[in-house]
């Protein structure tokens, strides 16, 4: 058959009969399908695990990412809140950036949620082949004669060998997908660590024009939040937005302060 | 005739079907050679479901050698034009 299919399927078969070569005895093919069976459901094991180590980092660095939104979201408040619309509006871009990247992280991240199910049951079919070839290897054995067992054997081990391809073939898939997305993590990361995203234009250490310009006007929006906090628990009902936001800001300036260095004046 | 889908799995088809999978695979492998992605994704979601719908799926405790096998259901274009030649299909 021409075709994709008749492509593929030579490029499977060639592999198959080329590990069925290298033992020409049955009871030595049949030993040897099994060796490579039970080799490639180690395979499997270890790449569904490489799967579930690639999702946790990318979890991980999408919580990172969501602090950062929460983090530049804050620092747009204050900002505004400081009559600093420039600021803020430089916060928001930011905030938009890792935006997207969350959204791109968090495709990825239900792609592998996909390839690790896919894997799993691939792990559970092999292992019921594997199965079936023990047992029907032992029927060969006790009802055919030795040529006849032969070609029983060889068509066994096809039928599984199959399996193993295939299988091969979707684990590696699966891993060639999850390094193009540790690659992309690590890009992140980098841009992180270089400080994209947090310190656009740096400044000495984990300090940029945001941070600097936040902490000037820190001391001032706290004392006015806390004016607007105690104007809203005072019972003023017409400054209760603004009392919200200002409890909000507030809050979460100390907050971000732990994580950034925001507090600490340069000595 | 068994023909797997790489990565999913074996279906067993009629002669009927049979001639009508060449006629999609022969369709796929011409927008192929057009460079025509969109035509290639169309005809061979069609080809595969052709496949799944009429197919019988095989149990998981059949043993059997595949007679055609497809390639994966997301093969791009690219991996279709070199004909899965690259190593690693059997890790080993």
């Amino acid at each position: 058959m021409p075709g994709l299919s008749g492509r593929m399927s030579t490029v499977i078969k060639s592999k198959i009969s080329k590990l069925l070569d290298r033992a020409e005895d049955p009871a030595e093919t049949l030993d040897y399908s099994y060796q490579k069976q039970i080799e490639l459901l180690q395979n499997v094991k270890k790449g569904i695990a490489d799967v579930v180590t690639s999702k946790k980092r990318l979890q991980l660095q999408e919580e990172k990412l969501k602090q950062q939104v929460v983090k530049l979201d804050t620092q747009a408040r204050q900002a505004l809140a400081a009559g600093n619309e420039d600021l803020a509006r430089t916060a928001l871009e930011r905030k938009n950036v890792v935006q997207t990247e969350l959204q791109s992280l968090d495709t990825q991240i239900a792609q592998l949620e996909q390839q690790q199910d896919q894997m799993t049951a691939s792990e559970a079919k092999l292992r019921t082949k594997l199965e079936q070839f023990r047992s029907k290897k032992e029927v060969i054995k006790a009802q055919y004669s030795a040529a006849e067992a032969q070609v029983r054997i060889s068509e066994a081990a096809t039928g599984v060998g199959e399996e193993m391809a295939d299988v091969g073939l979707a684990m590696q898939r699966a891993l060639d997908k999850t390094e193009n997305m540790k690659a992309r993590a690590d890009a992140v990361q980098e841009l992180e660590a270089a400080g994209t995203f947090e310190d656009l234009t740096q400044i000495g250490e984990g300090e940029d024009d945001i941070d600097r310009q936040l902490k000037q006007l820190s001391s001032t929006s706290e004392v006015d939040s806390e004016l607007e906090k105690i104007k809203a628990e005072l019972g003023s009902g017409s400054s209760a937005p603004a009392g919200q936001l200002g409890a909000g800001s507030g809050g979460q300036s100390s907050g971000a302060g732990q994580g950034g260095a925001t507090q600490e004046q340069a000595p | 005739m068994i023909v797997r889908i790489a990565t999913e799995g074996q279906y067993e088809l009629g002669d009927d079907d049979v001639a009508e999978l060449n006629e999609l695979d022969n369709e796929a492998v011409a927008a192929c050679e057009a460079g025509d992605e969109p035509r290639f994704r169309a005809t061979y979601e069609k080809l595969l479901g052709l496949v799944r719908e009429r197919g019988r799926s095989l149990e998981e405790d059949e043993l059997e050698g595949s007679d055609v096998i497809l390639p994966p259901p997301d093969v791009s274009m690219a991996e279709a034009r070199s004909g899965f030649s690259e190593e690693g299909l059997i890790p080993g």
